[in-house]
């Protein structure tokens, strides 16, 4: 607290510490709240995703029609998609920025907080839009978007549900809450730097952040502009997806792959960074490479751009299209196989423990690699068009978005929890969570690429009775993967309301660096007032 | 505390090695090579792939194990300080872009050669619409006035799809619930289930098959996995797509709708019959004079009346296949989308508002006019008109062909 | 006066956010229930009359916010607890933000481009798409402006040598006016500011006067609608569009002018106004695309 006797030259209500009750959260100004109030809503997100998820899985167990009716199936997938996507992962994302990029930079806070704190509340306006929707249609009363959470026109525009017009517009306040968020992050790094923390010193964390906010100022807007379309379509006679009026459906996908794409790497990078400070921690080892990590998540970023149509080689491209994006796809593994080698090679010759945040880093970095590898089985043109839209595609994605984004996620709140929260998670069941997590997520999401090249459609309510005994598998690794996630569930309810647990020292971690580690464990209301200066 | 995570390793383990054993023997673990030329090489480019990223996989992740295993603390292990190689960077930049060269060299020709649709024996235009496939035959070998045109539907009967397991509640909306059954004892699926339909598309063997393909709504896909053939049906364009099936392997190939296309998306399957020249012409021929006699008795039916009891048998026959996707076979239908019929104002209300919605459809609701003979859609009129305790406001409860000819 | 702070500032906790947050919810839940309520488009009927009201009271709550979260920032301004460091960031945000707003309409160019360059010939059956023009719209003929659209409606193009030309010099102007008022206010030429500033909006409201006159006659004389095929789309969408910042832009300025009036804004310290003088420029450039692009070429 010594430092703030340093500001006293203006009278300052908010410095002496969190206001009281329910306004410290609505009115928050302060980082950690919001970044607080972000991943606590993020995992609720997550378990209302998930449990979407759950029913999925229970109507695929069987071939036939048992739980629910087709258009609900549809509903389903598209609201659990949705939700997982802008609800789970991002929110999950924005929060960890908010509360770990002004301790890493050495700031005192994000440096538009009222901004910041807007762009939370809106998320719970916008997805209570979609969640008023499927509660409606669970009661029966109206149908909930039905058009997969990539809302190909015409299905979305002439034959959307009354819903779409509310899931226009809760897009469009998700899109608002990302810019918002993104100019904020982007503002804070490149203004509230502690002296001598210069861009090539920032941890990678913050790097990858840096550019993901870029990608996001780049795409959400253009997300934007295609529910808009969308909208006029449906209501104010306009064409854009309709040939007889010199429109085209084919326009839609553009306009959405073009963010759409980009939107995918905006869900790894940040993973990425995550795991670039995790990694070096426990093997006790400076991270390798640390400039190429940062051209290659540059590269990553501007390839994004450039091939988006690789979501639509069976639309009927002309032959000169299909190459080009081919092409450009299969380059991304180059700078993305930059980062795996760079992993690799810090884990080389280190001094590793296996810490919970280690394991799940080092898983995943093995099964985001083997999405990787789907994703460029994906790439190549002749071939995708048998992948296509089926479960090969499914297990491609939720790899490096399960596997990859969520266990990142995971391991940065077991890495970080006890800085945040002065105390230690239970280290039995944090391991029993991970190795529960590990085992069910590959029974879950390994099989999927075998029905899908047996030939398995994806967005399927009912099956083919050949793919019958794989998916009864893959539920089943879908329920078992869904209770372990209770495990951390649990864990976080100890550790943050309960108040259980060992405290912790200011290090935490043996091998870890960087400035949050300076700071006491929990780290004060308000820190580096006066900023620290960085050798 | 330390065993238990690893004890539930190995169960894990065992019970995927279990599974596998099964899964191997009833299952269809890789892509199917297919019959045609391009579908093999589809299926090579997929192997080589499969195999260069089993490759790279094991490098790598050998690499990750055995530094996991060699350089742990608890052994006593030292960290090292490196930290930075330009030269590892570049050749780890270098080998993967190399790789991808190689990989794209054969994608390349491939591709080039999938797309070319030149020379074709025979023309079909395929046209999908939620949720069933029109085949139009377009020209063959020169001839365009070949005049023939059906739909292909999903034949697998309903009861043998909906399996509630519940007897009422929240979840199986509308007819589902009628089919529950306490005992469970639920008819067998067959063998195509879901991969069945009434008319397949029929072609030649032997020889260079181009299909037009399109949709009358949204955005379906026209996939046949033995062909490696996979195209989107975009209503106002038409792509194009080829096969060629060998002569020597004639037989009935089974395929999907693989773009979400609304309710039913999972229950229109695409199912092609190849035959031989000689037998697909002969096939052709008698489905043109089928085809004839059709019309001709549609025309000529225009003028009979048939009787109510007449009217409403094939009313339901017909109403079951065109209509109850959507209607439900009790007429309910799945509200708020597809409204019920029962006491609806178009069934009980004015006999015209209800010719006119069957036959020019709106929203949602697709036309019929093209789809149903006068015969038929004069049939199911009455059937809903009369079925499930509805009675016309109108008083009228038979229709007959000539009122919903013109 | 007190000099700035060099400490950082962190604001008090503010209610408006989430008070904005929860009107923007009940403005767009309203915005649509009314849509689905009014528009003829039968895809969806909403029976409820609730949507209207919702609708006004969400856009009466959003700017209410405004006004409470702006009088904040205003007061802090004022009382100079705005360090460097925050104006820098207030900036960068500014700039960050049109640059959102760049890719927004760079969505709607991205469209009327594919639209032009690649879906009206296709349709017309160029390059692979023979069977598209022979089988689905025989009757077709490529053509830009789409005067006749695939399905046979008709309209006439709006020409760009007549309002729109007098449009761009308009804007052009206003932005020179506004840079002047800009170096005015830096040298402290307040008769200067004042004038040209006020000048600028006069030019930035009869910019919008004679963009509504054009819609009038668009629809009245012309028969382009918003339903006149993808030309009325594109052409509506992107000059609506740019209208709404036009009005959003003129809005900010007039804030500033009055702001200017009450002595606000100081040679050293005035970043809302170059704020609003960003937005302003930017609004300018995108017309100068759109009159190339759209009403031009
Ligand atoms: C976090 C999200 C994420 C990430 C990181 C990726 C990464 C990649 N994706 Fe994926 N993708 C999705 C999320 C993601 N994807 C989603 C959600 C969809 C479906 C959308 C929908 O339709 O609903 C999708 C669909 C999708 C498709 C469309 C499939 C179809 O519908 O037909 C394609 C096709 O090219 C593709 C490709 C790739 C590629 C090449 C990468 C690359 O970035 C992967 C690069 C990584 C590696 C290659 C591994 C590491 C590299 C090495 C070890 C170096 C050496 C390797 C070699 C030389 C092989 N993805
Ligand atoms: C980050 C994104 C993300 C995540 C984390 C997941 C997680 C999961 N996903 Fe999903 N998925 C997508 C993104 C994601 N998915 C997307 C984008 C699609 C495409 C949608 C489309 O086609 O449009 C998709 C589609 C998709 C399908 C295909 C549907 C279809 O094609 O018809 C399936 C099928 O199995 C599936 C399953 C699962 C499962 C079992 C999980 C599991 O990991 C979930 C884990 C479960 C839990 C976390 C639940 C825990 C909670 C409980 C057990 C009870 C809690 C109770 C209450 C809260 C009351 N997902
Ligand atoms: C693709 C799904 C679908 C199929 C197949 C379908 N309908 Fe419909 N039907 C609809 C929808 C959707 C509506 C509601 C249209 C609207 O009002 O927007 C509708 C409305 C109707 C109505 C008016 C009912 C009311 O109260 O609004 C009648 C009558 C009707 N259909 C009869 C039929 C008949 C007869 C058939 C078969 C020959 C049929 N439908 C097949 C989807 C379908
Ligand atoms: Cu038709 Cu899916
Ligand atoms: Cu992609």
């Amino acid at each position: 607290m010594s430092e703030h006797a340093l500001d006293h030259h203006h009278d300052d209500h908010a410095h002496h510490g969190p206001a009281k009750g329910i306004k410290r959260w609505l009115f928050a100004t302060n980082h950690k709240d919001i970044g607080a109030m972000y991943l606590w809503f993020s995992f609720i997100m997550f378990l209302t995703g998930g449990a979407l998820a759950m029913l999925i899985r229970a109507e695929l167990m069987y071939p036939g029609l048992q739980l629910v009716d087709p258009n609900f199936f549809n509903q389903l997938t598209t609201t659990h998609g949705l939700i997982m996507v802008f609800g789970a992962v991002m929110p999950a994302f924005v929060g960890l920025a908010n509360y770990m990029i002004p301790l890493m930079l050495g700031a005192p806070d994000m440096a538009l907080p009222r901004l910041n704190n807007w762009s939370f509340w809106l998320l719970p306006a916008a997805f209570s839009m979609l969640i008023i929707a499927i509660i409606k249609s669970f009661l029966g009363i109206a149908d909930a978007p039905n058009f997969g959470w990539t809302f190909y026109a015409p299905l979305s525009t002439k034959f959307g549900p009354a819903s779409t017009d509310f899931f226009i517009f809760s897009v469009h306040m998700m899109g608002i809450s990302s810019i918002m968020g993104a100019v904020n992050v982007i503002v804070t790094i490149f203004n509230l730097r502690a002296p001598g923390m210069t861009l090539m010193k920032m941890p990678l964390f913050v790097w990858t952040w840096l550019i993901t906010a870029f990608l996001l100022i780049a795409v959400m807007p253009v997300l934007a502009g295609v529910v808009t379309m969308m909208l006029t379509d449906r209501h104010f006679g306009t064409s854009f997806f309709d040939a007889a009026g010199g429109g085209d459906p084919v326009l839609f996908q553009h306009v959405f792959w073009f963010f759409g794409h980009p939107e995918v790497y905006i869900m790894i990078l940040p993973a990425f960074g995550i795991v670039s400070a995790i990694i070096p921690t426990f093997a006790r080892k400076p991270l390798f490479g640390y400039a190429s990590m940062v051209y290659a998540t540059a590269s990553i970023a501007f390839l994004s751009f450039v091939v988006w149509a690789h979501h639509m080689f069976t639309v009927g491209l002309p032959l000169a299209g299909n190459l080009f994006y081919m092409y450009m796809t299969m380059l991304i593994a180059v700078p993305t196989g930059v980062k795996v080698f760079n992993w690799v090679a810090t884990m080389w010759r280190g001094a590793m423990t296996f810490e919970v945040p280690m394991l799940f880093s080092i898983a995943f970095v093995i099964l985001f690699t083997i999405g990787g590898f789907s994703g460029l089985m994906l790439a190549i043109t002749p071939v995708d068009q048998q992948y296509h839209d089926t479960y090969f595609v499914v297990a491609h994605f939720h790899y490096v978005l399960v596997s990859g984004a969520i266990f990142s996620i995971i391991a940065g709140v077991y890495y970080w929890l006890p800085k945040w929260t002065g105390r230690m998670y239970n280290e039995f069941w944090a391991k029993f969570h991970f190795w529960n997590s590990l085992l069910s997520v590959n029974l879950l999401f390994f099989p999927m690429h075998f029905v899908g090249l047996a030939g398995m459609p994806r967005r399927y309510s009912d099956y083919a009775l050949q793919f019958a005994d794989f998916n009864w598998w893959i539920s089943i690794g879908g329920f078992w993967f869904g209770v372990s996630q209770l495990i951390l569930l649990g864990i976080l309810i100890q550790v943050c309301f309960r108040k259980k647990g060992a405290p912790v020292s200011d290090q935490v971690w043996e091998g870890a660096e960087g400035l949050e580690w300076t700071l006491p464990s929990p780290a004060p209301y308000h820190t580096f007032s006066t900023p620290p200066i960085v050798k | 505390m330390q065993s238990l995570p690893k004890r539930c390793l190995w169960a894990g383990l065992g019970l995927l090695a279990v599974t596998s054993q099964t899964a191997l023997a009833a299952w269809q673990l890789d892509m199917t090579p297919g019959v045609t030329d391009i579908s093999q090489e589809v299926f090579a480019l997929h192997r080589t792939m499969l195999w260069w990223c089993v490759a790279i996989g094991v490098v790598v992740f050998g690499a990750m194990f055995y530094s996991m295993i060699k350089h742990r603390k608890s052994k006593g292990q030292q960290a090292a300080h490196f930290h930075e190689s330009t030269t590892v960077e570049i050749v780890w930049t270098v080998a993967p872009f190399l790789i991808l060269i190689l990989m794209a060299v054969p994608a390349t020709k491939l591709l080039i050669k999938m797309s070319d649709t030149s020379d074709s024996a025979l023309t079909v235009k395929i046209t999908g619409s939620q949720w069933k496939w029109h085949y139009e035959y377009l020209d063959y070998q020169g001839n365009t006035d070949i005049s023939l045109a059906y739909f292909s539907v999903l034949s697998t009967p309903r009861d043998q799809i909906e399996r509630p397991a519940r007897a009422s509640g929240l979840f199986p909306k509308g007819a589902a619930q009628d089919r529950y059954r306490e005992d469970g004892n639920y008819p067998e699926a067959g063998e195509h289930y879901n991969m069945e339909v009434d008319k397949p598309l029929v072609i030649p063997t032997g020889r260079k098959v181009r299909f037009l393909i399109t949709s009358d709504d949204v955005i379906h896909a026209w996939w046949v996995p033995d062909f490696a053939i996979k195209k989107d049906a975009i209503p106002g364009f038409i792509n194009e797509l080829w096969v060629n099936v060998p002569a020597d392997k004639p037989g009935i190939y089974r395929g999907f709708c693989a773009e979400l296309c609304g309710k039913d998306h999972a229950f229109m399957p695409v199912v092609v019959e190849a035959k031989t020249e000689a037998e697909f012409e002969q096939w052709l021929a008698d489905a043109q004079e089928q085809q004839k006699q059709e019309e001709l008795a549609a025309a000529s039916s225009i003028d009979k009346t048939f009787s109510k009891d007449e009217l409403m048998a094939e009313g339901e026959k017909a109403y079951l296949a065109r209509c109850s996707a959507c209607h439900q076979p009790n007429g309910q239908g799945l509200p708020p989308t597809f409204p019920s019929l029962v006491g609806s104002p178009f069934t009980v209300g004015d006999v015209a508002n209800h010719i006119d919605i069957v036959k020019k459809g709106k929203n949602a609701m697709p036309g019929f006019a093209a789809v149903l003979t006068p015969k038929e859609m004069a049939a199911i009129i009455t059937y809903e008109r009369n079925a499930w305790g509805n009675v016309p406001a109108d008083g009228v409860d038979v229709v007959q062909p000539r009122d919903v000819a013109n | 006066m007190a000099t700035k702070p060099t400490q950082y500032y962190v604001p008090d906790a503010s209610p408006w956010p989430v008070i904005t947050a929860a009107a923007l919810f009940i403005l767009f839940y309203g915005a649509a229930s009314f849509i689905q309520q009014e528009s003829g488009s039968g895809i969806v009927q909403n029976e409820g009359t609730y949507g209207k009201p919702m609708f006004m009271i969400g856009v009466l709550a959003v700017l209410a916010m405004m006004f409470f979260w702006f009088r904040d920032t205003i007061k802090e301004s004022l009382a100079h607890k705005n360090s460097n460091q925050m104006d820098v960031s207030y900036r960068m945000g500014m700039l960050w933000f049109i640059f959102s707003e760049v890719m927004f309409f760079g969505a709607f160019f991205g469209a009327l481009f594919y639209v032009r360059l690649l879906v009206i010939p296709w349709l017309g059956g160029a390059g692979e798409e023979a069977m598209t023009h022979e089988l689905l719209w025989p009757s077709f003929q490529p053509m830009w402006p789409l005067e006749i659209t695939p399905s046979g409606e008709t309209t006439q193009a709006m020409p760009a040598w007549g309002l729109p030309l007098i449009n761009t010099i308009l804007l052009v102007t206003s932005s020179v006016t506004l840079t002047i008022a800009h170096h005015a206010l830096i040298n402290n030429e307040r008769g200067k500011l004042k004038l040209n500033l006020f000048l600028t909006l006069v030019l930035g409201f009869s910019f919008l006067a004679l963009q509504i006159e054009e819609y009038i006659h668009a629809y009245r004389d012309l028969g382009l609608t918003l339903g006149s095929g993808i030309y009325g789309s594109t052409f509506f969408m992107l000059t609506g569009f740019h209208g709404m910042h036009v009005t959003i832009g003129a809005i900010m300025l007039t804030v500033m002018f009055f702001r200017i009036l009450k002595g606000h804004l100081t040679p050293s310290n005035h970043f809302a106004f170059e704020a609003a003088a960003w937005y302003w420029h930017f609004v300018d450039v995108v017309w100068i695309f759109l009159f190339i692009c759209v009403y031009w070429l």
